[in-house]
This record gives C-alpha cells, sequence and structure tokens, in this order.
C-alpha cells in the first residue's frame, strides 16, 4: 500500500456546481455526494442544531430522563410488489433498520399512506397487510398515522412516509467521527441485493433468476450486539448509495480513509449478472437489510461470530480497515494488488451503452 | 460466472504479468482503442501495475463521448416540442452546449431510458399518439440493433418512430490519428466488441500502410494482458501484423447478418467527432429508402458540426500526444460532474477514468 499523504481537498471532492442546474434532479435523492450536498447546504444550515447535524439514520433526543431516538422516511418504490418484498415491508423495515444501527429497540411507528386515486383495495389491502405482519415479526407497535387520496397522476400508486421511535437499552458509541486507523470494516451480508432486484423488476430486465431485495429487519442482531459489552464504532444501513455511500461518509465524518478489498466483498451471483451486463457496481446499488460496521481490532472476532449467530446477518464479513487519510476517501484494492479510488455515487445508477 | 472468474483470475493475472514485463526492452506506446478496454484497464489496476514499462495511450473509442453536443441539443430540442426521446442511460448526462437529457427532464422533457432500441419501437407502438425518437449513437457494435429496430418499425408500421443517428466507425478515426504530426502509436488494442461485428480482415491493410501491430482484443483483464503481451512480441520481433487473442467472441470475417443490416440500413459518410473534428468516412447516415424514420429528415434537423471549448485539449489527448494531465482544464473546470472535453464526458472516456482512477498517481508527480 503506497504511504500516506497529505489531503487536497480541492481534488478530492470537487464539486462544481453547475450554472444551469436550477432545478432539483433525480440525483439529488440517490444517496450519494449530492444528496449530501443537498442536506448539507439546505437543510442542516437552516435548521442547525446538534441533533440534526449529527445526520445519523436517527436523531438521539432526551425525554425527562429518558433517550429515545426518533427517526422519519419516505417510501417510493416502483413496483410497489418486488421480489422479496413491496412497500409495506420496505416501510417497516426501514424505519426499524434506522432506528435499530443507533442502538434503539424500536417501539411505535407512524404510518401515512399517499394513496392515488384508482388504486385497487385489494393492493391497499395487501399492502397493509404486509405492516402488520412486518410490524408483528419486529416488536413494533404502529400507533399513529395518515391517510391522503391524490389526483390520478400525481403519485405512483402509493407512497408511504413513517416515522419511528425506539428506545435506547445501551449508551450509544460515538459515531463515525471517532474512527480510529486499524478500525475493522464489517459488511452484514452480499452487498446490492434490492437494487438489482428493483432494477430487474421495474425495467422488466429478464434476468431469471431474479435477484431477490435483502428487505428485511436487521434490528435482533444490532440489538444483541448493543445488549453485550461490544462497542461498534459506527453501524449505518447501506441504503440509497450502497456501501460506497457509506464509506464516503465515514470518510468525511472522521477524516480519514476506508481501504476495501474487492476479493472479500460478498455479490450474489445473480446481482453480479446484473451488474456485469449493466455496468454497474454493487457497492453502489442500494440495500434494504444490510448494513456496514466499524469496529476496533480487537472487537472484530466477537462482533463476527455473534453477527453470524443470527440468520440474516450469517454471511456478515470483514470487508476492509479504516486507514490514514490518503488523497482518495474510499480506496478498493483489486485481485492483482493495485488500488483503485471507489466513486462515491453521485447520481442514479445509469446502465452502459456497451 | 463463467467467462468472467477465468479472465479475472488473480493468479493467472500475476504470472501473465510477470511474462510481459520479462519480454519487454524498451518502453512501448500501445494505444487501446476502445473506451470499454480504457476503463477496464484503469478499473482493474493493470494499468497502474504496467505503468513503468507500457505507455498506454487510450484512443477516442467512447461513443457516448465523441458524440458531437449537437445531437444532445437537437434531442432535448425535439423533448420540448411534444415528443417523447428515448436512450441509453449514459447518455442522459452528457452535456450538450448548454444542458444535458437528465436535466431536460427534470424540467419537464419526455426523456425515457430504454435498454434496447427494441424497448423503444414498442414504446411507440404502444402510444399511437406520442412521436417516439430514439438517438442511435455507437460504433458498429450497437449498429445492427439500432437498424433492426426500423426494420420493426417498417414491418409494424409504425409512422410515429424515428432515430436521431449518430453512428460512427472505428478505423477511419484510428487512421486519422496514425496521419496526424508528431503520431507516436506503435501499436494498437483493437476494440474486441466492434471486431465481433465487423470482423478484422480489413485491418491487415492497415498494419501494413502503417506499419504497425494490431491485436483484436477482449475486455476482462486477463484479455487485456494476453492482447498486450502480443502486441509488445509483435513490437519486440518487429512484426505488424493482425492478430486475433479474442476469439471466443471475433471470426475474422465478423458478423456477416449484422454487416448486412448495418448496409441496408446505413450508409458510409464524413461525420463530425465531438473532440476530433470531421473526419472523413468518419461515420454513418441512414439511407434515403429509410428516410422516413431519420428524425434529421423528419424534424429538419442540420448537422452543424462541433463547437469545441478552444482550451479543451482533447483531440492531442486521445491521439496519444497528451496524457489528461496534460489539459489546462483537467480537473479544475473540467471534471465528470461537469465536462468540457469529449473524453471527460462518459465514465469510460479516458480523461473521465483518469478523473477517476488516478488521482493519487497525480499527486505523487
Amino acid at each position: 500500500m503506497k504511504p500516506p499523504v497529505e489531503s487536497n481537498s480541492s481534488f478530492v471532492c470537487p464539486l462544481p456546481t453547475s450554472p444551469d442546474s436550477q432545478t432539483v434532479s433525480l440525483a439529488h435523492g440517490e444517496g450519494g455526494r449530492l444528496t449530501r450536498q443537498f442536506i448539507r447546504e439546505r437543510i442542516v444550515s437552516r435548521f442547525s442544531n446538534e441533533t440534526l447535524a449529527a445526520l445519523g439514520d436517527a436523531a438521539l433526543i432526551t425525554v425527562g430522563s429518558e433517550r429515545i431516538a426518533f427517526s422519519s422516511d419516505g417510501y417510493t418504490v416502483t413496483p410497489l410488489f418486488f421480489p422479496g418484498g413491496d412497500i409495506g415491508r420496505l416501510a417497516v423495515f426501514g424505519t426499524v433498520n434506522d432506528l435499530a444501527v443507533t442502538g434503539a429497540v424500536p417501539r411505535w411507528i407512524g404510518l401515512s399512506m399517499i394513496i392515488e386515486e384508482g388504486l385497487a383495495w385489494s393492493v391497499v389491502d395487501r399492502i397493509l397487510d404486509s405492516v402488520q405482519a412486518a410490524a408483528r415479526q419486529t416488536n413494533v407497535t404502529v400507533v399513529t398515522g395518515d391517510t391522503k387520496v391524490v389526483p390520478r397522476g400525481t403519485c405512483d400508486g402509493m407512497f408511504i412516509t413513517t416515522s419511528g421511535i425506539g428506545e435506547i437499552v445501551t449508551p450509544v458509541g460515538t459515531g463515525p467521527s471517532s474512527l480510529q486507523v486499524g478500525d475493522v470494516l464489517i459488511v452484514s451480508g452480499p452487498v446490492g441485493r434490492h437494487g438489482a432486484a428493483i432494477m430487474n423488476a421495474r425495467e422488466d430486465l429478464g434476468f431469471d433468476p431474479s435477484p431477490i431485495s435483502d428487505c428485511a429487519s436487521v434490528a435482533t442482531p444490532l440489538i444483541e450486539l448493543h445488549r453485550t459489552s461490544l462497542t461498534p464504532r459506527a453501524v449505518r444501513d447501506a441504503t440509497r448509495g450502497g456501501v460506497a455511500a457509506v464509506l464516503h461518509e465515514w470518510s468525511e465524518a472522521s477524516g480519514l480513509s476506508c481501504s476495501i478489498e474487492e476479493s472479500l466483498i460478498p455479490v450474489s451471483t445473480e446481482v453480479r449478472a446484473v451488474c456485469e451486463l449493466l455496468g454497474l457496481d454493487p457497492l453502489h446499488l442500494a440495500n434494504e437489510g444490510t448494513f456496514v460496521l466499524a469496529t476496533s481490532h480487537h472487537q472484530v472476532d466477537s462482533t463476527l461470530s455473534l453477527l453470524k449467530h443470527f440468520e440474516v446477518t450469517r454471511d456478515a464479513r470483514i470487508i476492509g480497515e479504516v486507514v490514514p487519510r490518503r488523497i482518495v476517501p474510499v480506496v478498493l484494492r483489486r485481485s492483482i494488488g493495485s488500488d483503485v479510488p471507489l466513486d462515491d455515487p453521485a447520481g442514479a445508477p445509469l446502465p452502459r451503452i456497451c | 460466472m463463467q467467462y468472467l472468474d477465468e479472465y479475472r483470475n488473480s493468479d493467472l493475472l500475476k504470472t501473465q504479468l510477470a511474462n510481459l514485463r520479462s519480454l519487454i526492452t524498451r518502453r512501448w506506446v500501445v494505444m487501446d482503442v476502445c473506451g470499454g478496454q480504457t476503463h477496464s484497464f484503469l478499473r482493474s489496476g493493470l494499468e497502474a501495475a504496467l505503468d513503468d514499462v507500457v505507455e498506454l495511450v487510450h484512443g477516442p473509442g467512447c461513443p457516448v463521448c465523441v458524440t458531437p453536443a449537437q445531437v444532445i441539443d437537437d434531442a432535448i430540442d425535439l423533448a420540448q416540442r411534444n415528443t417523447v426521446i428515448a436512450t441509453f442511460g449514459d447518455m442522459l448526462r452528457v452535456p450538450g452546449s448548454t444542458t444535458s437529457l437528465l436535466q431536460a427532464r427534470a424540467a419537464g422533457g419526455d426523456i425515457r431510458t430504454v435498454y434496447s432500441p427494441i424497448d423503444a419501437v414498442l414504446l411507440a407502438q404502444k402510444n399511437p399518439g406520442l412521436q417516439v425518437v430514439f438517438i442511435a449513437v455507437g460504433f458498429e457494435t450497437t449498429m445492427p440493433s439500432t437498424a433492426l429496430a426500423v426494420a420493426q418499425a417498417r414491418q409494424l408500421g409504425l409512422t410515429n418512430f424515428s432515430l436521431l443517428a449518430h453512428h460512427v466507425r472505428v478505423e477511419p478515426a484510428m487512421r486519422t490519428i496514425m496521419m496526424m504530426p508528431a503520431n507516436r502509436i506503435e501499436g494498437f488494442l483493437a476494440a474486441g466488441h466492434v471486431c465481433a461485428v465487423t470482423g478484422y480482415q480489413r485491418l491487415s491493410q492497415f498494419a501494413e500502410q502503417f506499419r504497425v501491430p494490431i491485436v483484436v482484443t477482449g475486455f476482462e483483464p486477463l484479455d487485456l494482458l494476453i492482447g498486450l503481451t502480443e502486441c509488445i512480441t509483435s513490437l519486440e520481433q518487429n512484426r505488424t501484423e493482425v492478430r486475433n487473442l479474442y476469439p471466443r467472441a471475433v471470426h475474422p470475417e465478423g458478423n456477416s447478418h449484422a454487416i448486412k443490416w448495418i448496409d441496408e440500413v446505413y450508409q458510409i459518410a464524413t461525420v463530425p467527432w465531438r473532440g476530433m473534428g470531421e473526419i472523413p468516412d468518419g461515420g454513418f447516415v441512414i439511407r434515403s429508402e429509410w428516410r422516413q424514420f431519420d428524425a434529421r429528415h423528419r424534424y429538419k434537423l442540420d448537422l452543424f458540426g462541433n463547437d469545441d471549448d478552444a482550451e479543451c485539449r482533447s483531440g492531442d489527448i486521445m491521439s496519444g500526444r497528451l496524457k489528461p494531465h496534460d489539459c489546462p482544464l483537467f480537473g479544475n473546470r473540467c471534471v465528470p460532474d461537469h465536462p468540457i472535453g469529449a473524453p471527460m464526458v462518459s465514465s469510460e472516456g479516458c480523461c473521465a477514468a483518469y478523473y477517476r482512477y488516478t488521482a493519487e498517481r497525480k499527486m505523487h508527480q
């Protein structure tokens, strides 16, 4: 590995503000650097407070003497039903995961549905049944919500927004800003499954067998982790922007670089097939039941053996480590030993022409 | 995964790397023509591993990059006139002279991504009230599918489907580069996928005329190493022949069925390339027999040529006379989010690939 060199920030993260970009584009909603820029420049700056500025998956707040985790999330997915899940499951598990990665036990969910005029009741019922089953499975209670119906054409079938509240059971870790050189990076399962499954279903690409979304709750192993004496430095749901976006975010927060090895990254054959054909990187694709975790070197073995105990994280494995700051924030080591930078996703993954 | 894993096997790669290094007596200058190869060289880390013994020059083989800005401008203009623009995904971010299709879509233009030209035909069939225009770009690799798309449109009797076509040819671009003053290219890795369609028999004449070895090469890391080793061996032995090191995809005579369809719909013409100017016989136009499916004819769109930035050195870069880092715009005014020159436009362009993969090497220099 090359020796660390001084960072040159003008080269690391150039964000030229395009003078003709007067409108929001889809890229601003795809995770990665444009989303972070949007949040930092237009949201955090306006509502400046420490809780928000931490930019965790959930906010950690104190009510009386109780510490709770509070989250909010929006779900839009086409199609509403996809291999491995549907928008209802996605909403519950997504909310549960946002709470769990911050060290909370998920308890209560608020559920709001924006429904397009003309949607069949059978579809609404199927989604609500799915919400009910997912809530039961994860021990959360739907305690409030809202319904709105909008004219045909103004929403894509159904959008769901949720809020979630969880109880903090243990002292919460310090987050990505506390990462140390030598910390080990772990991914909880094969990457890119949700993104590949949605793409195959939405665009009717006809990959057979289809990739199956990883849509699942990861709360149980994470709560168990927090209940033991294990103290991961950072845990993050690798949703939009995938594992690459998480590592870039951590690198930015810690001022260090993340180095991962190509040969260690778990990718299913189905996801690889989609990615190879369309020229996409599984590390950029969304996950909905897979997280990235950083922990100190001496907790690695016990963390991994605990995770492997649970079905949803049984394929957890080490993918790399935190290294002193290099010019590029995230480095991917190729099988022949050369290091190449791993991109921060800048928008929706776009399939290539050839 | 079959046909992938064995061509990425790290033990085989290391053995082949050592083999290549052992036979080199001087630093040869070799051009890989295709953007896919450029990307693979950089992405796999091979270029970094070979930099001290081979100077790789990355040619103008990214079709997205060399599509003139005016094609994008025309598509955006059509999208604002109640026309649906259908396109491959990687054209969306390409800037025209003022804006990109992605920005035009955000501003309300009906611009849709498709995975095949046939999908665009089906879109037209399903929506008889809409005019659908497919942006047909690419080398000979993508041409059979766009030719078949118009053939299918004719068979279906569609009057609401047309192509905004800007197909280009590899060999005339190679020729233009070899004829430039101060040309430094000593050998070529020919683009495997283009040769899968066109074959490589015609390249023999080129190799003879310019006294260069040409090796038809694939895209996986081991393909690239084997092709490069063959090219360097020829150079070391002073041979100038055409060899095919991608036989699992390429036959000498190409794909006759595909060639037949290209000839049926298109004819060779002199066309402008972004960053390279006009290249004699460097592309194709739609034959008059198929004019009803030609968006340029239907909407009376003339092709004016290029308006490239004067400071941009992309012509020198794509012909190997300069490296991306040598361009005054590289990495400051010209970056992937806001490209100025053709090779920065798509992720497969050589400036974009250098920007993405060589930041640390640049800083060490």
